[in-house]
């Protein structure tokens, strides 16, 4: 039987074994085809996958309605796009309506300001994500870019036009809310964790225990209703703060819970002996904590931390329950136009989009974060 | 000009008459105070709806509802650009009025005994009269409600709609399944999809959905029978009389503009008119606006920089394909009658 | 003893009360703020409305439902009842779906492999919301009730949902339903018996066919000695709709397919690192034992996973349950729904919203003990 093998194998065809060893052939094989029942499936997904697309581009590209005319001023005629329902997107929504989108009702000839935000939140993001910029001055550059980007969007400084928070709207408010949240309730986060790790204070740990439990027992939506629709009433007569900003408070606390949650993780999983030695070096709790423990256990948390943030990121589309035009309120509020009913899936694609370059992007950080931590670790 | 004056002195003088005691504690009413001190009318709109109040493709709001917000800033600021519009929820909008944070809502709210009774909320006037329709496709060939027995039917909750259609069907005896959606534009492809077989909401909303299906419009077919009565309206706190009334005879300025013929074009022609209601109306004469607090020139305001409740109704009701109808005057068999103003 | 700041005792109460006293004072203050506030803008208060009759039309419900003559509380228990179903089908198929999600990414198959990993990684970048907005879209697209697709007798696939012929409940399928609950405590104990023989003499007593008898057998005497009542309720097309039968809803089910296939990204990561948590070395030092694959599977691989995936897994069912909140956008009337048009109807939004928060506090907090249970059970004692 080898004897066989080796003749088929060295005497008719000398080159076979090295085309099947490397090159493209060859990893399919191993990588697409190693079994029947391999070849199998590799043969249905591809048939499937191959289908889905081309209908895809069918529809998204070669049917495709760009652009509508206009009839007069201000009036788009959408009979192009009515005839090519079903089998043609209408992407002649999102040109009418993508400012709408993207900003909400801001002014109309104030939107560069938004636009300018959004720069600056991606820009805080990508320093923030650099390993580099790791430092107490960090801290520095958030405030002043978040400053920077308050002044921006409310104005009535430097001769900017003063947008009542009301006519915020579309990308920027998510962006907002998810940022602003995380930065606020991370301070927060940090207290309720060290209280529910503590043993000298009983009662402290209690009310931590029942603030993250309570908060984290309810969904989002109800917080978020509690906060738009009964802040005023907690509150003395004749205040009124703003509506975003109590969805802010909203979110900072309900954010504040969970990022506990992974705080408390990060300080159970520093090895105990790193406890001990500062107490033997008789430092006391605050100084141990600020300088021994958190500096070591923050560093470990800040892939779950992106991955929260991403959440948020996600979940501010909740904020259409209180009126607050997101960039998914905002999607909707646009269809919402007679001229543009029934053109949902068109809108959806493309803030699915929008989300996904967003979350995607921030997550592939978090998981390359993770494996150099790793790597570092088992070392 | 010299009459100008004249009336002016005559305010003047009305004023320090008759009014200094209200002055000396502001207009007399809390939320008219709070607006002015604001510079600013806060007005709950949904924003959400075509035709009532959805912010267009630059943002800005457009509807009737958004409209008749703006009459009453012009009312009281003289300015009908001095507002803001906060979109409010169905399930918010009442919170929101009962604890200030608007001053008052231009929602197509239903009036109804219940909200008036335990909300802490009245009606101030209605700006619009509608009713529970229900729109069928017509290749199911069903002539009337009476017919629909073991239906689906999709609705807006949160609405009165629901309760109107669960009685009705009711009393008639039959059954009927309801898929019940917030949102207007998932409820409305879930109608165009077949997911239910009738699409039930206020009839001025079926017949703009209806037209803007434009050359498909007639695959579709509103049922004769309105089920219910929904008279929606100006919502705002009550214990603050001066600013209900103000409410109420800003709208009720526009149905007498129009009655008078005067709009946002002709208006200024109307100065040498002698016809006493005109006079009293453009704040020429008497102290119509004085008595609710507010400048003499409030109803010319409303009408120069909004528009009279024809203008109002061709600017955003009419694109949406929807007979006037009931919303009439009551001079051309509509219910709209405004009291006289002296 | 001298109450002095170095001493840690006192220390640690005075900081204790200042802080509670804090807390203590600050929600005083909000209530009486509150009260005063609902005096003064006359705003009616209290739980009487739960008490009067509801009006809401509800779609699906579990119980009897009649608007004219419930109650708000009997209609807020039908919304409850409706979000416990679409939460415990979707947990168990949430599992299900993503274990297997989880196995396939580690497929040696690149095609499979990467497809998975996309699976997971686009679903966990797009808000649920979105995802919820396109199944209900996708199910909108089937054919209407009058041209169903019908693959077996009595099945029909359509816009108005999936139709399926019903069994006609009656007592000795109770009764037989009994029996097979009976069984499966009873199989569990035999089960655990063959256990106890193996590990003092090596051998194990054959269970299955005990477990055959208990299960099946038994059932199906009971059933037949009660006179083996059998008649089904097959669907028909009458009027606009289809008249009996079971009904899964497109509401319900693209909530249901939503949620499952959001939450099944986020459990095949966390099944796949639970495998991946267990080291090579035992699974091939169980293979060097001579011992099969699904034993390997059974005994070495997934008591070790468990350990790992069982807390993750938790908060997955917690935030699959919240998530079912976002039914409303698809018109399934869950708790949330009906609360919402309660608190609509009667204006009675405080008390609204302190239902919801408390019924879900009460859901959420009775996952949490259940799943810490079965942690505690699977957890490995460790020496």
């Amino acid at each position: 039987m080898s004897t066989t093998i080796v003749a088929s194998s060295s005497v008719p065809t000398r080159e076979q074994p090295s085309a099947l060893a490397i090159g493209p052939l060859a990893w399919m094989r191993v990588n697409l085809f190693n079994s029947w029942i391999s070849s199998a499936v590799t043969l249905l997904l591809l048939y499937f996958g191959v289908k889905w697309i081309i209908s895809f581009v069918d529809w998204a590209f070669l049917h495709a309605v760009w652009s509508v005319p206009e009839t007069a001023p201000g009036k788009l005629d959408p009979t192009a796009c009515r005839d090519a329902k079903g089998f043609g997107a209408c992407w002649a929504v999102i040109g009418d309506k993508y400012r709408f989108i993207l900003f909400g009702r801001y002014p109309f000839d104030e939107q560069w300001r938004a636009a300018i935000c959004i720069v600056l939140f991606i820009g805080l993001y990508v320093v923030s994500a650099m390993r580099r910029f790791w430092r107490a001055e960090l801290v520095l550059i958030w405030i002043g870019v978040l400053t920077a980007i308050g002044v921006l969007m409310w104005g009535g400084v430097f001769g900017l036009l003063y947008v009542p928070q009301d006519e915020w709207g579309g990308l920027p408010i998510t962006l907002i809310i998810a940022t602003f949240g995380l930065a606020l309730s991370f301070p927060l986060a940090i207290f309720v964790a060290l209280g529910r790790r503590s043993t000298e204070l009983p009662a402290v740990k209690l009310l931590c225990v029942v603030y993250v439990e309570l908060i984290r027992g309810v969904p989002l939506i109800a917080w978020l209703f509690m906060a738009s629709a009964m802040f005023p009433l907690f509150m003395p007569v004749g205040f009124n703060p703003d509506k975003l900003l109590r969805v802010q408070v909203a979110v900072v606390l309900f954010a504040g819970a969970y990022l506990a949650e992974i705080v408390r993780a990060g300080l159970q999983t520093l090895p105990k002996g790193q406890y001990e030695a500062a107490d033997a070096l008789g430092l006391s709790y605050w100084h141990k904590t600020l300088f021994i423990i958190l500096p070591q256990a923050l560093r470990l948390v800040i892939p779950p931390l992106v991955n929260t943030f991403i959440g948020f990121f996600k979940d501010t589309s909740l904020v259409l329950i209180v009126g607050i035009f997101d960039l998914l309120t905002a999607g909707k509020v646009a269809l919402a136009e007679p001229i543009w009913q029934g053109y949902s899936t068109e809108v959806y694609v493309v803030l699915a989009a929008i989300y996904f370059v967003f979350c995607w992007s921030m997550a592939r950080y978090s998981r390359g974060l993770e494996t150099e931590f790793n790597k570092s670790r088992r070392r | 000009m010299k009459r100008t004056l004249a009336s002016a002195a005559g305010a003047i003088l009305a004023t320090a008459l008759f009014a200094a005691p209200a002055m000396a504690q502001g207009s007399g009413s809390a939320t008219i105070d709070a607006i002015m001190k604001r510079g600013q009318l806060v007005c709950g709109v949904a924003g959400l709806t075509a035709g009532f109040s959805l912010p267009d493709s630059q943002g800005v709001m457009r509807g009737i509802d958004a409209d008749s917000c703006r009459t009453v800033a012009a009312a009281v600021l003289g300015d009908a650009s001095k507002i803001r519009f906060v979109p409010t929820t169905t399930t918010n909008r009442f919170t929101m009025l009962q604890s200030g944070e608007v001053d008052m809502l231009y929602r197509s709210t239903t009036w109804t005994l219940g909200r008036e009774a335990s909300l802490g909320t009245e009606f101030a006037s209605i700006n619009f009269y509608d009713g529970t329709g229900f729109l069928v496709k017509t290749s199911t060939n069903v002539k009337s409600v009476k017919e629909l027995d073991g239906a689906t039917v999709c609705v807006q909750p949160g609405t009165s709609t629901e309760l109107a259609i669960a009685d009705y069907f009711r009393v008639n005896k039959m059954k009927f399944t309801p898929i019940l959606m917030q949102d207007l534009s998932e409820i409305q492809n879930a109608y165009l999809a077949g997911r239910c077989d009738a699409y039930s909401t206020d009839a001025s909303g079926l017949a703009s959905f209806r037209s803007q299906q434009g050359a498909k419009a007639p695959e579709h077919t509103l049922l004769p029978e309105i089920i219910s009565k929904e008279p929606l309206g100006a919502m705002v706190r009550k214990g603050d009389d001066k600013f209900f009334d103000v409410v109420r005879w800003t709208y009720f300025a526009t149905l007498i503009a129009e009655e008078n013929g005067m709009d946002s074009k002709t208006i200024d022609s109307f100065a040498a008119n002698t016809v006493p209601e005109i006079r009293r109306f453009l704040g020429l004469e008497g102290d119509m606006g004085k008595q609710l607090g507010l400048d003499n020139k409030w109803a010319y305001n409303v009408i120069k920089q909004v528009g009279n409740a024809a203008e109002i109704w061709e600017r955003n009701i009419t694109p949406l394909g929807v007979p006037r109808g009931i919303n009439n005057l009551w001079t051309k068999g509509g219910l709209n009658y405004a009291p006289p103003m002296r | 003893m001298t109450l002095s700041w170095s001493d840690p005792m006192f220390r640690s109460i005075v900081w204790q009360v200042v802080i509670i006293g804090g807390f203590a004072a600050i929600a005083w203050y909000l209530v009486s703020n509150t009260s005063t506030n609902l005096k003064a803008r006359r705003i009616a208060t209290g739980f009487e409305f739960l008490g009067r009759t509801a009006g809401i039309p509800i779609g699906e419900h579990m119980i009897d439902y009649e608007p004219s003559i419930n109650t708000y509380g009997y209609a807020l228990f039908v919304g409850v009842l409706n979000t416990l179903k679409v939460s415990v089908v979707g947990v168990v198929l949430a599992t299900l779906l993503g274990t297997l999600i989880g196995i396939l990414r580690l497929s040696r198959n690149w095609l499979i492999s990467k497809l998975t990993a996309s699976y997971v990684e686009v679903l966990r970048d797009i808000p649920l919301l979105l995802q919820l907005l396109f199944w209900y879209t996708v199910l909108q697209g089937l054919p209407a009730a009058r041209q169903s697709f019908n693959p077996v007798p009595g099945v029909f696939l359509s816009n108005r949902g999936v139709k399926l012929p019903a069994l006609n409940w009656e007592a000795p399928h109770l009764w037989a339903l009994a029996a097979f609950v009976l069984g499966c405590v009873a199989t569990h104990y035999v089960g655990k018996r063959a256990d106890r023989i193996q590990d003092a003499t090596g051998v194990r007593p054959r269970v299955w066919p005990v477990a055959l008898g208990l299960l099946i057998a038994v059932p199906v005497a009971v059933w037949a000695a009660l006179g083996a009542p059998w008649s089904i309720e097959w669907p028909v097309l009458r009027g606009f709709n289809f008249q009996g039968g079971l009904t899964v809803s497109p509401e319900y089910f693209a909530l249901l397919l939503g949620l499952v296939i959001y939450t099944s990204a986020y459990v095949a990561e966390i099944v796949r690192s639970g495998i991946l948590s267990v080291p090579h070395g035992q699974i091939e030092a169980g293979g060097a034992l001579g011992l099969r694959q699904g034993v390997i599977l059974r005994k070495i691989i997934l008591p070790q996973a468990l350990r790992v995936i069982i807390p993750p897994m938790t908060s997955q069912y917690l935030n699959l349950t919240k998530n079912s909140s976002l039914a409303v956008a698809i018109g399934y009337q869950d708790m949330v729904s009906i609360a919402n048009t309660t608190l609509n109807q009667t204006g009675q939004a405080i008390e609204g919203i302190f239902m919801i928060g408390l019924l879900y506090l009460v859901i959420s907090l009775s996952i949490s003990l259940f799943m810490n249970w079965y942690n505690a059970r699977v957890a490995l004692v460790e020496r």
